[in-house]
């Protein structure tokens, strides 16, 4: 039996997140799980499928391009992986959007349960995910015969591109009259992405408002990082709803995470306490968060700030 | 149109929870239990449809031990006008609770289905995605927007990257994200007069719905413990640190 992978990609490009998810796979197959194949489905798609095949590990690309797979909607998506699914023990994808919106559809069809953010693999049929906001880890085994699955991409390491995988197109179409795209309106970014970056700093309703997130532009330049929010931040409007570090929103585990104005909720920290080095910058010496910082600094942020953006 | 919305009743968001001295699962006892908070925004959703005129009836529909009438009773107190109940004791994953709202569709046919988008204990986020496919039908997940229009629903979706508008032949299943809306409080006299709306209490054997699962829980662990480090003095003394000690910088 082998494993599939749904590619996750937007703008034309393999997301990076992937990488990670033929990691998980690797693992599976080490474990005795047979062949790596990954699918790519969208409209003119070729050039994500050649990045997927360049991935260590995979044995051939499945591409289905077609405008009914444009936007990747759940719908077309669903029905595509349900009749590819067969001959397959395991079917992965990211925990991106597109993989919680799809994924539950086709384990649903093939009357199996899902696992969702599964961060270890402890077997073929074996994997630990965390439950409660990440303040326990669950260890659970699925004796379905098809395994369907969601796969935290910070907890595995991306594979490297060396590889050559053959690319073979699929040739089935299926229909959706249900539901159709309307407009997407994504946040234009030079920026790292979010749930890659190697340096994170994040701002929360400390910040004061959203003009005052501007503080932290220098900072991410020097250091190359991402900028996040807490949900504070986000629902107080200070900051953009993809920018939501945390239980509901991204999660994220980079080398260096600066909270800056960020008091630490658990639904917070639950989205970025595997990050390697913690820096917690905030007036309240007693706020959570310092908690969890491996260096905290007390005090007024509007002076920290510019001030550690010309000593970087 | 008749508006269909599920609540789960869990842990209260407020709550640290404890994992067992034996592993065998967290500890639940005693612990404050309420309202889902991405279902306490499916009812409020719910509840504006009908208050604009969109909805003409909102039924609110739980799975799970007797106690978890009062979420439905809570639900009620919000605006929703009746209940039903499909009482089980059963520890009930995501496919089987798919089942059973499916025969609860079956029945009610209702036009729109709200849900949360996850619950805050097992974080599966699976539930709606699950429904729809088992019903036939289209899905808006991560709602930031709901807009329905004759036929059809305009759902705006919170996805990685911004935002996506997708539109849906009705009846469809939407699942809430956390800023589709702010749900409100439960007023004492609501709360008086929700003790007198109808609750049908219902069975998995009355959808006809085994409610086991091939997934077993084998153990559960605290994750590994964060420990706190140390509070710099000044920019410099932090800059130093990142440099020399924890070498991220």
């Amino acid at each position: 039996m082998s494993i599939l992978v749904l590619a996750d990609h937007h703008d034309g490009q393999l997301a990076g997140t992937t990488a990670h998810v033929v990691a998980a796979a690797q693992e599976i197959a080490r474990a005795g799980g047979g062949d790596i194949d990954v699918l790519v489905a969208g409209e003119g798609v070729s050039a994500i499928a050649e990045a997927a095949a360049k991935l260590d590990g995979v044995s051939r690309v499945w591409v289905a391009d077609n405008a009914v797979y444009a936007h990747q909607l759940a719908e077309p998506l669903g029905a595509l992986l349900v009749e590819l699914a067969d001959g397959y023990s395991h079917v992965l994808s990211s925990a991106s959007t597109t993989g919680k919106n799809v994924m539950p559809r086709l384990a649903a069809l093939k009357d199996v349960s899902q696992l969702s953010d599964v961060i270890a693999v402890e077997g073929i049929d074996t994997f630990c995910r965390p439950i409660y906001a990440g303040n326990a880890i669950a260890t659970v085994k699925s004796d379905d015969a098809l395994k369907v699955m969601t796969v935290r991409s910070t907890a595995f390491d991306a594979v490297a591109a060396n590889g050559g995988a053959g690319i073979e197109s699929v040739d089935k179409v299926v229909d959706n009259t249900q539901s159709s795209f309307i407009k997407e309106e994504l946040a234009q970014s030079d920026r790292p992405e979010l749930g890659a970056a190697k340096v994170v700093i994040s701002g929360g309703r400390g910040m004061g408002n959203g003009e005052n997130f501007k503080l932290l532009d220098g900072i991410a330049d020097k250091l190359g990082a991402a900028i996040g929010a807490s949900r504070a931040a986000v629902d107080a409007g200070y900051a953009h709803n993809d920018m939501q570090v945390g239980q509901t929103g991204k999660i994220v585990a980079p080398d260096l995470y600066i909270a800056v104005g960020i008091s630490g909720a658990i639904q917070h920290l639950a989205g970025m306490k595997d990050s390697k080095v913690i820096v917690a910058i905030n007036q309240d010496e007693e706020a959570p968060i310092f908690q969890v910082a491996d260096y905290g600094l007390v005090g007024d942020l509007f002076e920290i700030l510019p001030e550690l953006e010309s000593k970087l | 149109m008749k508006v269909l919305v599920a609540v789960k009743r869990v842990i209260d968001y407020n709550v640290k929870i404890r994992v067992k001295p034996d592993h065998s699962d967290v500890d639940l006892t005693n612990v404050k239990m309420a309202m889902n908070p991405f279902c306490e925004i499916a009812v409020e959703e719910a509840v504006r449809l009908k208050e604009k005129g969109v909805a003409s009836e909102v039924v609110a529909v739980t799975v799970g031990p007797k106690a978890a009438q009062e979420q439905l009773r809570t639900a009620m107190a919000l605006g929703a006008d009746r209940a039903i109940h499909v009482q089980t004791d059963d520890k009930v994953e995501s496919l089987a609770v798919a089942k059973l709202l499916k025969g609860v569709i079956d029945e009610e046919q209702p036009g729109l289905v709200i849900l949360g988008k996850q619950a805050i204990d097992t974080d599966n986020n699976q539930t709606g995605q699950m429904l729809a496919a088992l019903a036939g039908l289209p899905q808006g997940t991560f709602a930031s927007e709901v807009d329905v229009q004759g036929e059809k629903v305009a759902v705006t979706r919170e996805i990685d990257g911004g935002l996506q508008t997708v539109e849906l032949s009705l009846p469809a299943i939407v699942t809430t994200d956390l800023r589709l809306n702010d749900p409100r409080y439960a007023k004492l006299p609501d709360i008086m007069k929700a003790k007198k709306k109808p609750l049908d209490v219902k069975t998995p054997e009355d959808y006809g719905v085994a409610t086991g699962s091939k997934v077993s829980l084998i153990k559960v662990e605290a994750p590994a413990e964060r420990k706190g480090g140390v509070k710099v003095g000044s920019v410099d003394e932090l800059v130093d640190k990142l440099k020399n000690e924890a070498k991220v910088l």
